[in-house]
């Protein structure tokens, strides 16, 4: 079956200074795929090389078999790859129906139409309405963005995503920065995402990773340094002196 | 306020309904033929600068774009209806419709350049164009008149009937009209897919790529949008001054829309129009002092308006009405 | 036998050495502090007016002008950055734009009411007025004297920026404000500093600049267009950019001016969109 998404030889570099290294990464259709590394190991970089936010100086990228590494990030997310940012990238003025009734008219086409009348559009509307009912957002629909608590951005960042229909969604730190108690209701979105949609996620939080993750690719100074199923990572010794530390998860 | 309650769709219904207040504006400026005959030509002035602080609003109130040349376009629009009436015929809205889509042209043209850049980069090329077109407007004397001034412009009466005269009766009606139907198209697009693609860009110029929006092509699209208002208001006033000077493309004429809008308040579609009134109506009183004088006050003004109100004069009411509703 | 273009280079060049000594302050501030500073040449008007106050009123020598139009100009500038510049570092540019524009507005005025409209001489002492003829062409003294002092500046600046310790400063908090601020540099205070220097550097270019081009309250205009021209053209924050861009544009203006007067101003505006589309950030800018 061909992947959702894969990388061949994905090279970035800014003078000296290498960003990412001969990057090898295949998702599969519905893949459930951790990204996990120390800081700095340009886990975001990929991220951007794959959104085309950054151009790589050497290697490919296919999206279903497409090749996608020219393509613009706007035409990227048109093709169905689309991610979100680990510090909150949002609308501050724009209200969360706005911002994501904004993001379905975008992925409709009808976003340049100066013509009709916003509230004319009811199809992008409830569709918007929908995607935030679903992430428990549509009590707090109304208020600008900004006045929203960091958590509910949080969500916001995802139903901006899933307002695109993503077929391969790249998650960069879903709950940054939210509190323990808070990001219980993050996760539970992501877990509760369609299985057609192949999910990339960085994460730091162990715990999560293994509950969430079939699979984990773990990086180090800008190259894949291991991957495999979670248990097998758990276990591996390299992982550990290198990131993990001493003590054991599963 | 809004209830919770209201469904998404009602809720966007009642952002674009027109309220009382709009509507009681817009009847009071008719009433100025009769609480003030003799101001009428000032109208006709404020009428005019108020369309094209609109036209700057739409790429700065809701784009984000801040333009320090946008009297290029302004300029444009006066110089191609003037011509316009002089060459061809004098018939006004025809010549309406000329000197918006010469300013239409030009702005696609400047689109393709500054739609890729942003900050001082962009700020410095708005204002390198309408320098070029400043400096082309001189140097083509023969054409435009250049510090003399457009003569033998030839305007027809307005339907055949409506004279342009010198109390400026006439010509108050006809810019006035086409205020409010430019105004009334500008509401619309506001409220539009496309006004909300705008603010969105205004808001987080890098989350737009990554829900698939193309920037350049919005932007490419408002800021034509913009110049060919611009270009109407210009056309207006060669129309109803019969004449068109340097000074509709000057530098000066940039500088005074932009602190037009930022005085009454970007990005609230009225911004410009208060702002219009207050400030032609405050450089009329100082007409007869020294400019220098003028220049303190402005300069004043300004300093307070970004440290005190940087909403201008419609923020700063929403933000009183805001505290007075107790949010 | 060169004679013309000989004479319109070495006018061009000294008009771009002016231009530099009135734009490297704004273009290290704007490359330090991403603020955009349209009151530089307001400052550059200032230390005009008190290089004629100096030289007219108080009968000192031209040569004591310079330092008090320079001191006078930074201390201008260090009580506007206190009071009003800096509630708005983080502000938009839109708002920065207002502000200083607002400023330059308000210095017009004061200049024409302290002053009047009219142009302001500068007392030059007599052997910086005549000229020197080398190879057949008259080199006038004061524009020589001009290139020898915007050189000067440069090397100043180059050396100060790579040899003490506040210069590497300046260089890390342009590079990466965040990370020099972890580092424990006063990044405030080094601003306040650059700012103070930057302005006073514009104030001692607008009294070099009186003999040259002449001092009305609207120089805080005039010449503000050049020097953004500049700034953009040779990138924020880059001394060597700033210079090259400086050179350039004297020298298309003046041999604009010369070969196809008909032309105007257009040729240096032309230069600009074209340079900023090539490479947006300026000749020798980092920051995209």
């Amino acid at each position: 079956m061909t992947p959702a998404l894969s990388t061949r030889g994905l090279c970035k570099s800014f003078g000296l200074l290498e960003v990412a290294r001969e990057i090898d990464i295949t998702l599969p259709q519905g893949a459930r795929y951790a990204l996990i590394g120390p800081n700095g190991a340009g886990k975001t970089t990929l991220i951007n090389l794959m959104t085309g936010m950054l151009a790589p100086s050497a290697g490919t990228i296919r999206l279903n078999d497409e090749d996608i590494t020219a393509l613009t990030p706007q035409d990227r997310v048109r093709r169905g790859l689309t991610r979100t940012f680990q510090i909150n990238t949002l609308f501050p003025a724009l209200n969360a129906l706005e911002a994501v009734t904004l993001a379905v008219c975008e992925r409709r086409g009808v976003a340049g139409n100066f013509w009709s009348r916003l509230s004319g559009a009811s199809d992008a509307v409830d569709e918007a309405h929908e995607i935030l009912r679903t992430l428990r957002l549509a009590d707090c629909c109304y208020q600008p963005t900004r006045e929203l608590p960091y958590g509910r951005q949080r969500l916001l960042e995802i139903a901006l995503a899933l307002a695109t229909r993503p077929k391969v969604l790249l998650l960069d730190e879903p709950a940054a920065g939210v509190p323990q108690a808070e990001s219980g209701e993050i996760f539970e979105a992501v877990a509760a995402l369609s299985g057609s949609i192949a999910i990339l996620f960085i994460e730091h939080d162990m715990h999560v990773v293994f509950r969430f993750a079939t699979h984990i690719i773990v990086m180090v100074a800008g190259a894949v340094f291991a991957e495999g199923p979670p248990q097998a990572i758990a276990e591996d010794a390299r992982v550990r002196e290198v990131y993990l530390g001493t003590r054991r998860h599963g | 306020m809004t209830p919770a309650a209201a469904t998404p769709r009602a809720y966007l219904r009642a952002q674009s309904r027109w309220s009382p207040i709009e509507i009681a504006f817009w009847l009071a400026t008719l009433t100025s033929y009769l609480f003030f005959p003799d101001y009428l030509s000032l109208g006709s002035q404020i009428a005019i600068a108020a369309l094209f602080a609109l036209s700057l609003d739409l790429i700065l109130g809701y784009a984000g774009i801040v333009s320090l040349g946008h009297a290029a376009f302004f300029g444009t629009g006066a110089y191609a209806a003037g011509l316009f009436s002089k060459y061809v015929w004098g018939e006004p809205f025809s010549g309406l419709l000329i000197g918006g889509a010469a300013a239409a042209l030009i702005g696609y043209a400047s689109s393709l350049i500054i739609a890729r850049f942003r900050h001082l980069t962009r700020i410095m090329l708005t204002l390198g164009i309408g320098l070029l077109l400043a400096e082309v407007a001189n140097s083509a004397h023969d054409i435009t008149g250049g510090s003399d001034g457009l003569q033998g412009m030839r305007i027809w009466p307005l339907l055949g009937f409506f004279k342009f005269d010198l109390y400026g009766k006439v010509a108050y009606g006809y810019a006035l009209i086409v205020l409010f139907a430019v105004f009334v198209l500008a509401r619309r697009l506001i409220h539009s897919p496309f006004g909300l693609a705008l603010r969105g860009i205004r808001e987080n110029w890098v989350r737009m790529p990554a829900i698939g929006a193309s920037r350049a092509s919005h932007i490419r699209k408002i800021y034509t949008i913009s110049a060919g208002i611009a270009g109407i208001a210009g056309a207006v006033l060669a129309q109803t001054t019969q004449t068109v000077s340097l000074e509709a493309i000057g530098f000066g004429r940039s500088a005074d829309v932009l602190v037009m809008l930022v005085l009454g308040g970007a990005g609230r579609l009225y911004g410009g129009i208060i702002g219009a009134i207050i400030f032609m109506v405050a450089r009329d009183q100082f007409s007869g002092v020294a400019p220098q004088y003028w220049y303190f006050w402005i300069g004043l003004l300004l300093i307070g308006v970004v440290t005190l109100m940087p909403n201008g004069i419609l923020g700063g009411l929403s933000a009183l009405q805001a505290r007075w509703r107790g949010r | 036998m060169f004679g013309p273009v000989a004479g319109v280079l070495f006018d061009g060049f000294a008009y771009g050495m002016l231009l530099f000594v009135l734009s490297v302050g704004l273009s290290v501030t704007l490359g330090l502090m991403n603020f955009v500073n349209l009151a530089h040449c307001a400052f550059a008007m200032l230390g005009g007016y008190v290089a004629v106050l100096v030289t007219n009123e108080l009968g000192w020598p031209f040569f004591a002008a310079l330092p008090l139009a320079f001191i006078g100009a930074a201390a201008v500038s260090v009580l506007l950055e206190r009071t009003l510049y800096r509630r708005l570092y983080r502000a938009s540019d839109l708002d920065q734009v207002l502000l200083t524009i607002g400023i330059v507005f308000v210095s017009v005025a004061v200049a024409a009411y302290l002053f009047g409209t009219t142009q302001q001489p500068v007392d030059v002492p007599a052997y910086l007025r005549g000229s020197i003829s080398f190879a057949g062409v008259r080199f006038a003294s004061y524009r020589l004297f001009l290139i020898v002092v915007a050189l000067l500046i440069a090397v100043m600046l180059v050396l100060g920026l790579e040899h003490t310790r506040f210069g590497a400063q300046v260089r890390a908090a342009v590079d990466n404000q965040r990370m020099a601020a972890g580092l424990g540099i006063n990044v405030e205070l080094v601003f306040a500093v650059a700012f103070a220097l930057g302005s006073g550097l514009a104030g001692l270019g607008g009294a070099l600049a009186v003999e040259v081009v002449g001092l009305d309250p609207y120089f805080g205009f005039t010449y503000l267009i050049f020097v953004l021209i500049v700034v953009s053209v040779g990138g924020l924050g880059s001394i060597a950019g700033t210079f090259a861009a400086a050179a350039l544009i004297g020298i298309v203006d003046i041999a604009g001016k010369y070969y196809a007067p008909e032309l105007g101003a257009f040729l240096i505006y032309l230069v600009m969109v074209a340079v900023l589309m090539w490479r947006p950030a300026g000749l020798i800018g980092r920051r995209q």
